[in-house]
């Protein structure tokens, strides 16, 4: 199981949405993506997205002002 | 037992492709949603790049619906190929610079192409005849099948009774008689089958789903054009800063985007690195970029405007440190320009 990162400063929603969700696609079950943000609107839109299509959202933590969230990919 | 057929749907995040998305739920149709992303969307959270209403909850619709709906819900970023749509509309505009009818065309395009790649069997649209001037007549319904290449593989289960069988039907996948007969702008049987369905909250933007649909913002984008010579090519950056700030253009080769409060300033302080850039340091102000080949004398003007919407538009001077488009940064004391040196014209 690999950690992966993945930079969406700056992007706004659903921009950040789509590039992980993208970026999920190219990944493993089991693998952990870290997503780096700053629209504040991924704290409720990647989690959703996350539940929708079954992938575990693990945590989220701002530093100056940049969200990093951590995702689980589920399976297909 | 006969095979499960498979639907996406398309959703836009309101009540209409909502109700369409469930109404072949309740059929028994494995959907999935799809949700395309023009950079014209009306987004909740493009929205909340301003401070105002930021107690209200950021959501994306498409998604919220999606999780109403328990489907799966595929984003799409079709920003690059949308640019064809828009600046060469074969069906022309709407009243404002929205394509309605050849983007609706694109869309079913694209999701006709999602379904032979993800092998579903169907498309499903909340479209209702009558609902919209432009796409949604009985005329112009055949047009986006036609055209899109989907023909009877497009179904409105809405609208459907009021439509020719189309495939699913046809072939018994989804039950016609258990489809919709709704027509007009009025919105109470949707409403009416919400209840049904035990949807209590759902969105319902007044202007629709897309900026270009909103006459301001239309004619930025207009503006924008002109000022580039009718080059209508666009980026993201572009369209995305014509949803904020205040628009000024003093001479028709540059243009100032004053922010109108702290969001929109936040917002814009990621441009600094792209555009000559002001803002007044004597007192509290807007940061204000400016678009376009700003001449020294162009600067001066820009920097007495910007001085006119800080704190300090009524001393006698305001110190406005301004950078220029190769990151040069100088102070000017200017004089702000008076209320009625603002000329009405230059507002965008």
């Amino acid at each position: 199981m690999s950690v992966y990162k993945l930079d969406a400063r700056r992007l706004l929603c659903p921009m950040p949405v789509i590039r992980t969700q993208n970026k999920i696609k190219t990944l493993k079950a089991g693998d952990t993506l870290e997503v780096i943000c700053t629209d504040p609107g991924v704290l409720q839109d990647i989690p959703a997205w996350c539940r929708i299509n079954g992938h575990k959202f693990l945590s989220h933590e701002t530093v100056d002002e940049e969200i990093i969230l951590k995702i689980e990919v589920g399976e297909d | 037992m006969s095979k499960q057929r498979k639907a996406v749907a398309l959703i836009s995040g309101g009540l209409d492709s909502l109700l369409a998305a469930k109404v072949l739920l309740e059929q028994g149709v494995h959907v999935e949603g799809i949700n395309f992303y023009t950079g014209f969307c009306v987004e909740g959270h493009t929205h909340a790049i301003r401070k105002k209403g930021k107690d209200k909850v950021k959501r994306n619709n498409a998604l919220w619906s999606a999780e109403q709906l328990g489907i799966k819900l595929h984003i799409v970023d079709v920003i690059e190929e949308y640019k064809d749509v828009l600046i060469n509309p074969k069906h022309g505009y709407g009243a404002n610079m929205n394509p309605c009818l050849d983007c609706k065309g694109f869309m079913v395009r694209k999701a006709m192409e999602w379904i032979k790649e993800n092998n579903f069997d169907f498309i499903v649209t909340g479209e209702v005849i009558g609902q919209r001037p432009m796409s949604q007549r009985k005329d112009t319904m055949p047009i986006i099948a036609r055209e899109s290449g989907a023909n009877d593989l497009l179904l409105r289960p809405l609208c459907a009774k009021y439509l020719p069988e189309t495939k699913p039907e046809r072939e018994g996948w989804v039950d016609r008689e258990k489809l919709y007969d709704f027509s007009g702008r009025s919105r109470k049987p949707q409403m009416a089958l919400a209840e049904k369905f035990g949807f209590s909250e759902y969105a319902q933007p007044a202007g629709g789903c897309c900026f270009l649909t909103d006459k301001s913002y239309s004619d930025r984008l207009v503006d924008l054009w002109k000022a580039r010579d009718d080059d209508r090519n666009y980026e993201m950056d572009d369209i995305m800063l014509l949803k904020v700030g205040r628009h000024i253009r003093p001479k028709p080769h540059f243009k100032m985007i004053i922010g109108r409060e702290d969001g929109e300033n936040k917002f814009m302080s990621g441009y600094k690195k792209q555009f000559a850039h002001m803002y007044a340091t004597s007192c509290v102000g807007p940061l204000v970029l400016i678009d376009g080949p700003a001449t020294e004398e162009d600067l001066a003007l820009a920097a007495q405007i910007t001085a006119r919407f800080s704190k300090g538009r009524t001393e006698p001077s305001v110190t406005v440190e301004v950078t220029d488009a190769h990151g040069v940064s100088k102070l000017l004391n200017v004089a702000p320009l008076k209320e009625h040196e603002i000329l009405a014209e230059w507002q965008v």
